[in-house]
């Protein structure tokens, strides 16, 4: 183990400037951390903490401002986005590592990695101008007719169909979170040893038994792990919903509805605040989206973390 | 049916959906990368690149503007966040390599890669926007290196480990103090590596919008004072595909197809070295 020449000066200055620079992370959080609750302050102390999540008020006019209403919307996009994306995703993954031909492998893993690449701008606008229209026009309505009867799932289809909706969000930040999920199933799959895999097709195992009840519950720790790092990924997307939720400060049963995220909020409001109680309070949804991410990005590393010991031994 | 018939037939049925699955995500890749590269490529002008933007209803404008800006302020990101990533690396992997303090601070930074960019704006904002009371180009880099600091510091750690321990034993065994050995010997052995790191995280927030919004804000105008708001590509390719007209939405797809392509040419050529160098 190296230990620090004290007695070498340029020696000892690098080690401290390094350790000042790594510690800048740590600071970083706290201090983010700190301004954040310094900021809403004012927010804070005028509607509290259970007031502020419970009311669904959004009034600039009044100055009566509460989280309910963008919490619904993060949630229930972030949800139904996950819904979505993970059984796609692990799809992807089981079709990587047991059907695919080997020489499909590497093109397959490059467009997933191409698909993570792409900036969530470039989402955002291509939903607008592309998926947004072909959800209005062809798809919503699809559903209407088809399921829109049933007694309570058809409450969710409610509406007119404009593409610009939790739906549409939804679908959006689907598209980029599955190439992440994938790419993090694929490579728990990879871990299944193949000793164990080939025991049970000896026993006559088809594939199909051999992914449910070898490879799942073998990889399943980092598979939740990596779900929850996508859930953690969806909640503080920003733009890729931007242009397609409406921020409309409402809840809802329909998803054909317009609605309000934290993070949408952010962006098309925080300019425009011109009192200080309401940026204090667009400062409030800050820190609430922060802290929520935090903890579910932490949740997603210990998982993560187990996993690897497991398999490291 | 027997039971064997329908455990196959489940087995296909199941191994189908999967196929499917993986087809879907090749189809969406194709559909928006097509679809970005089709309308952009229409509105890849001259004029998009060498003229400033120009009111509604006069034709001829670009966005030269939101190019330099784009450029200025990634650059200087890079600048401030490059540095400081990997000095705090080479901490982790080197001087506190196996102790409590670095598992910790790997395990903070890996959460920070994740934490949404737009709270790291609001941040930003708080720090740098409302004491010096106008927008500014400094706290739109400064809220791109906070973003960029715990990836280059993560890849940095990693490819320092990687780098053998007995051959830091060699240079120790010459005499040489430790901060020698990193600088010649380790860094030296971990160069692509690092680089690789650098480009990636270059690659992840050229395209980042949200940290920009309410940090270096936006200009009409061409700016290179990073003291005051400067245009991006990506908050104008916001302010340009919400906006009424069509003009403003064909320099949006110009500008999306522009950074699209420099983001995945960045992102190929970093797996390529990956692949390259440690394959």
């Amino acid at each position: 183990m190296p230990i620090i020449d004290k007695k070498n000066p340029v020696d000892f200055a690098f080690s401290l400037i390094t350790a000042l620079a790594s510690s800048l992370v740590v600071m970083l959080v706290i201090g983010i951390l700190i301004v954040l609750i310094e900021e809403s302050s004012l927010a804070i102390s005028r509607f509290g903490v259970i007031n502020f999540l419970k009311s669904t008020d959004w009034n600039p006019v009044k100055e009566s401002f509460g989280a309910a209403t963008t919490i619904f919307g993060t949630v229930v996009t972030t949800v139904l986005s996950l819904a979505i994306a993970v059984p796609v995703a692990i799809g992807i993954a089981i079709f990587v590592t047991e059907i695919s031909p080997n020489f499909l492998k590497g093109p397959i893993g490059i467009a997933i990695e191409l698909l993570a690449a792409i900036p969530s701008i470039i989402y955002g606008m291509w939903g607008l101008f592309t998926l947004a229209p072909i959800m209005s026009k062809y798809i919503e309505p699809a559903l209407q007719k088809s399921i829109g009867f049933l007694p309570v799932v058809g409450m969710l289809f409610k509406g007119t169909p404009m593409g610009i909706d939790m739906l549409t969000a939804s679908v959006i930040l689907s598209i980029m979170i599955i190439p992440f999920t994938a790419s993090i199933s694929r490579d728990a799959f990879n871990l299944t040893p193949a000793v164990v895999k080939e025991s049970a097709y000896a026993i006559g195992a088809t594939k199909w038994e051999v992914v449910k009840n070898v490879v799942l519950p073998y990889s399943k720790l980092a598979v939740f792990g990596g779900v929850t790092l996508s859930l953690g990924r969806a909640l503080g997307e920003t733009m890729a919903v931007a242009f397609v939720l409406g921020n409309n400060h409402q809840i809802t049963a329909s998803l054909l509805d317009a609605a309000a995220t934290i993070t949408v909020s952010l962006a098309n409001e925080f300019t425009e605040a011109d009192t200080d109680l309401y940026l204090s309070s667009l400062f409030y949804l800050a820190l609430i989206l922060f802290i929520m991410s935090f903890v579910v990005l932490a949740i997603a590393k210990i998982f993560l973390l187990k996993a690897e010991r497991r398999y490291s031994r | 049916m027997n039971i064997d018939q329908k455990r196959r037939i489940e087995s296909v049925a199941a191994l189908t959906l999967s196929t499917l699955a993986a087809l879907a995500g090749m189809f969406w890749l194709v559909f928006i990368l097509g679809d970005v590269l089709v309308r952009g490529i229409g509105a890849l002008t001259p004029s998009l690149f060498l003229n400033d933007p120009t009111p509604p209803g006069v034709t001829g404008g670009g966005l030269r503007n939101a190019f330099i800006g784009q450029l200025m302020i990634i650059g200087s990101a890079t600048l401030i966040g490059v540095p400081i990533g990997i000095l705090g690396g080479t901490f982790l992997a080197e001087y506190a390599r196996g102790t409590r303090a670095a598992r910790a601070i790997s395990i903070l930074a890996d959460i920070m890669v994740s934490v949404p960019a737009i709270v790291v704006g609001t941040f930003v904002y708080a720090v740098m926007v409302k004491p010096v009371g106008h927008f500014n180009g400094w706290a739109g880099a400064a809220a791109l290196a906070v973003i960029m600091i715990p990836v280059v510091l993560r890849t940095t750690e990693d490819m320092l480990s990687l780098v053998p321990w007995t051959l830091r034993e060699a240079a120790f065994a010459l005499g040489a103090p430790y901060y020698k050995v990193i600088i010649q010997v380790v860094y030296r052995g971990a160069a692509t590596g690092i680089l690789t790191g650098i480009l990636l995280s270059i690659a992840r927030v050229a395209g980042e919008a949200a940290p920009l919004l309410f940090t270096s804000f936006n200009n009409s105008f061409l700016s290179t004072d990073m003291r005051g708001p400067i245009a991006s590509l990506t908050t104008t390719i916001f302010q340009y595909a919400m906006g009424p007209y069509e003009e403003w939405h064909i320099q949006a797809w110009g500008a999306s197809f522009v950074i699209t392509v420099f983001i995945l040419l960045i992102t190929i050529v970093g797996r390529l070295i990956i692949k390259w160098r440690y394959k």
